[in-house]
């Protein structure tokens, strides 16, 4: 491959790893990061092309740490190739596959064929996680070893819940010999007892079951538990209620080794959603209402712990954003409420949906970029997530003034389930490059729109 | 009410009676596609559909009933959960008032995915139908079957979330022996967590001016709901009363509504048992003379006699459960009347 030189030019570099908020160019070459300067003078080096970035922000390229791509098995909601391709829309450069596929990502063979593929097809960076338990069915470990030589950065039994106490002990304690993270989906089945969105007036107003947000509590804070036992990784995934909060506060005042995400949505959006009107709560039930692309796991949970997730995100109690993007056919949520799939598309809309945060002073940008950069990066103990020089060249350059409509039907994934179809968001990617290439570019015709109505 | 005619005359009167109804409402009425819950519907046009209700249960009563009032209407039952009496009172309700009534079942098993509900429905669309009439155990179908069918859309019952035509009659029921709603105490008991009846009801008798308090084990109630509390704004049944205990709710009541405790709850955990159920919940002459003392006693059936209602007040003096059930007929008939011929009853064919 010929050596690419690249000069991102004129934006504001925002790389929290290394306490960077400057406008700067940034220098790619060979694949790598080359330098951030000093300041901007317009000139570019001999021998390199032009990006011109002023009035972008310039950010390292994002790490999503709870992706579904739902290959191999079920190539009709998402493959790696569309899955990719939408993680590169929203500005990720690095995802982690979770294991439920078909089959299992629960042996090296499975494994390796994802990371090959991902690595022939992939537009950007797959990292697998391994299952915790042999076809995640709670009853057996899966090997471990076998997989950490595979690659997985971690282990994950995610959408079923490791609820035999003793099998998470003995997962947690054996992890501690790879040294890699259990990301355990905590839920305690017999609380949801059938719910289908989180417990409280909306469930009770449109007649859906609903599940007690101590349902995800009750597990989080055994999990924390049962990691102070074992002194195991343990990285708390969608963490989406004030109890869990609680318990995570108190397991790392303790010195519990644990990581803890939250979702965009579970940052931005709440159970009014599911009224159908884009949160607005009606007077009267519409047709619009039991939006099934509302329905997710955890469910969306009430205004106040969606502000305290917010919260705990901007102060660093939650380390991280992850998207937990999980793509459907459209016959899985053209359907009663009851009967949908949980689970909602995210990659494209990521960034912009949670940048409303920063716009409403709720969270700094600094830290929004650190928590899908820098955050992820320092949970997988990878030299990603960084504009470091000799770092891989993944840099991702937002336009912070950029309005635009979410369009489902127009997403590099394979699907549309997106709560957010006909929202209008404001930020936005407009160039994603992994490796010193890029692998996308907003069409100009997309970005026409850029500024409008500020 | 014409008392003078010749019962030979009287088909003909029904037409008559029905034209001049629409006249009346003309100046008040709205047009009405669906009829999905009563959240939707203002104290006026509940009373409207009761007044409208009144010619129908007079129709109802008549010798030779059956009128032409929708003749050509084509109305299809779509039953997705077992049902007896409300799929017949609909199905009795059309056919009085002259439509082809189809009665489509569908174990909600057989059905399990949305495409194929989506499909039946478009199925039964294509075929330039006028109303469907939804029964299904989750909440929200019909709301899903409205957003995508061009017919009127009535919900039979869905899930746990509303039961508007078992509103309807009960409001009917209770105006017929008490004349004025508002100011009433209406004690509803029962299984107030998987009843869309008593969603319902609570709207349907607040929005009238009626006083609602319900009471239940602390396990059939929301967790948010607290009992010994009021409801405010905030959770959507504004000013409902959760009473400490049912003695408390049924005390110097103006009706008081047992609501079914199925087997189920006591296997899931939700009740001790059956027994002590009837015990602490059961409505019995005992708990009743609690209330005024022509309070009316009211349940929407199936009854299990013994467990939440003793067979002693269920057939007493004070029940109207069947009245209820003769009402519903009239009620559904005004509710498919007001759908089907002043409503925008939009056919596929006729567009």
């Amino acid at each position: 491959m010929e050596a690419i030189k690249l000069a991102i030019t004129g934006g504001r570099v925002i790389d929290p790893a290394q306490g960077i908020d400057r406008v700067a160019d940034v220098l790619i070459s060979d694949g790598v990061i080359q330098e951030i300067t000093e300041g901007s003078s317009g000139d570019v080096p001999s021998g390199f092309e032009s990006l011109d970035a002023s009035g972008k922000i310039v950010s390292p390229g994002f790490v999503d740490l709870h992706t579904h791509l739902r290959d191999p098995g079920q190539e009709w909601k998402e493959t790696i190739v569309t899955g990719t391709r939408a993680a590169a829309y929203g500005g990720f450069t690095t995802v982690c596959a979770m294991p439920n596929t078909d089959p299992v990502q629960d042996s090296a063979a499975v494994v390796d064929d994802v990371v090959r593929r991902a690595g022939a097809d992939g537009a950007i960076r797959v990292l697998p996680i391994g299952a915790i338990s042999i076809g995640q069915k709670g009853k057996q470990l899966s090997p471990m070893g076998e997989l950490a030589d595979a690659g997985v950065i971690g282990f994950s039994d995610d959408g079923n819940p490791v609820t035999d106490d003793n099998l998470m002990r003995q997962a947690l304690a054996y992890s501690v010999d790879v040294d890699l993270p259990i990301i355990n989906h905590a839920e305690d089945k017999k609380l949801v007892a059938g719910g289908v969105m989180s417990a409280g007036a909306v469930a009770t107003r449109l007649g859906l079951p609903g599940a007690p947000v101590e349902a995800e509590t009750v597990m989080v804070a055994r999990d924390l538990h049962l990691a102070d036992l074992t002194g195991a990784r343990l990285h708390v995934p969608h963490i989406s209620t004030l109890g869990s909060l609680v318990a995570l506060r108190s397991a790392k005042e303790c010195g519990v080794d644990v990581t803890a995400e939250v979702t965009p949505h579970h940052l931005t959006l709440n159970d009014e959603w599911v009224y159908g009107l884009n949160g607005d709560v009606p007077a009267v039930v519409s047709v619009e209402a039991y939006d099934t692309n509302t329905k997710v796991n955890p469910p969306l949970r009430s205004r106040e712990h969606k502000e305290a997730v917010v919260e705990a995100l901007s102060e660093g109690l939650i380390d991280i954003i992850a998207t937990d993007h999980a793509p459907h056919a459209a016959t899985d949520k053209v359907c009663t409420y009851n009967e949908a799939a949980h689970g909602i598309n995210v990659l494209e809309t990521a960034f912009a949906s949670v940048f409303g945060l920063v716009e409403t002073g709720k969270i700094s940008i600094q830290r929004l970029i650190e928590s899908l950069t820098s955050g992820p990066a320092a949970i997988l103990r990878k030299d990603l997530g960084s504009l470091k020089k000799g770092f891989s060249a993944d840099v991702t350059i937002i336009d912070p003034g950029a309005t635009w409509i979410v369009e489902p039907e127009k997403f590099e994934s394979k699907s549309m389930n997106s709560p957010l179809g006909g929202v209008q968001l404001t930020g936005r990617v407009v160039t994603t490059i992994y490796q010193g290439e890029t692998v996308f570019e907003l069409p100009v015709e997309a970005s026409v729109g850029s500024g409008a109505g500020k | 009410m014409t008392n003078s005619t010749t019962v030979e005359n009287q088909t003909n009167l029904v037409d008559v009676e029905i034209s001049t109804q629409i006249a009346e409402g003309e100046s008040v009425d709205v047009p009405r596609q669906h009829l999905l819950d009563l959240d939707d519907f203002s104290s006026q046009e509940i009373t409207e559909l009761l007044d409208s209700a009144e010619g129908m249960l007079e129709i109802v009563g008549r010798d030779s009933r059956k009128t032409p009032a929708l003749r050509g209407k084509t109305i299809i039952t779509m039953f997705f959960e077992n049902s007896t009496r409300t799929r017949v009172s609909f199905e009795q309700a059309g056919k009085i008032l002259g439509a082809d009534v189809i009665n489509v079942t569908a174990s909600a098993s057989s059905v399990s995915k949305g495409e194929s509900l989506l499909n039946t429905v478009k199925t039964l669309q294509a075929m330039d139908i006028d109303a469907l009439v939804v029964r299904h155990p989750h909440s929200g179908a019909p709301y899903f079957i409205a957003r995508h069918a061009a017919a009127s859309v009535v919900n039979a019952g869905d899930g746990t979330h509303a039961h508007p035509t078992q509103s309807l009659l009960d409001l009917f029921t209770v105006r017929n022996h008490v004349g004025e709603l508002a100011g009433k105490k209406i004690a509803i008991v029962g299984d107030i967590l998987y009843s869309r009846v008593a969603r319902s009801d609570i709207i349907a008798f607040q929005k009238m001016g009626a006083a609602v308090v319900v009471s239940c084990p602390n396990t059939l109630l929301p967790d948010e709901w607290k009992p010994g509390s009021t409801l405010d704004e905030s959770a959507g049944f504004n000013g409902l009363k959760l009473a400490k205990s049912v003695d408390e709710a049924v005390d110097s009541a103006d009706v008081v509504m047992a609501l079914r405790i199925q087997q189920e709850r006591q296997d899931a955990g939700h009740l001790p048992s059956l027994r002590e159920y009837s015990d602490r919940w059961g409505i019995n002459s005992k708990r009743l003379s609690l209330a005024n003392d022509d309070a009316l006693l009211m349940h929407p059936g199936p009854m299990n006699e013994g467990v939440e209602i003793s067979s002693e007040v269920a057939h007493g003096a004070q029940s109207v459960v069947e009245e209820q059930v003769r009402n519903g007929v009239a009620v559904r008939m005004a509710v498919l009347y007001k759908l089907c011929a002043q409503g925008k009853s939009t056919r596929i064919g006729a567009g």
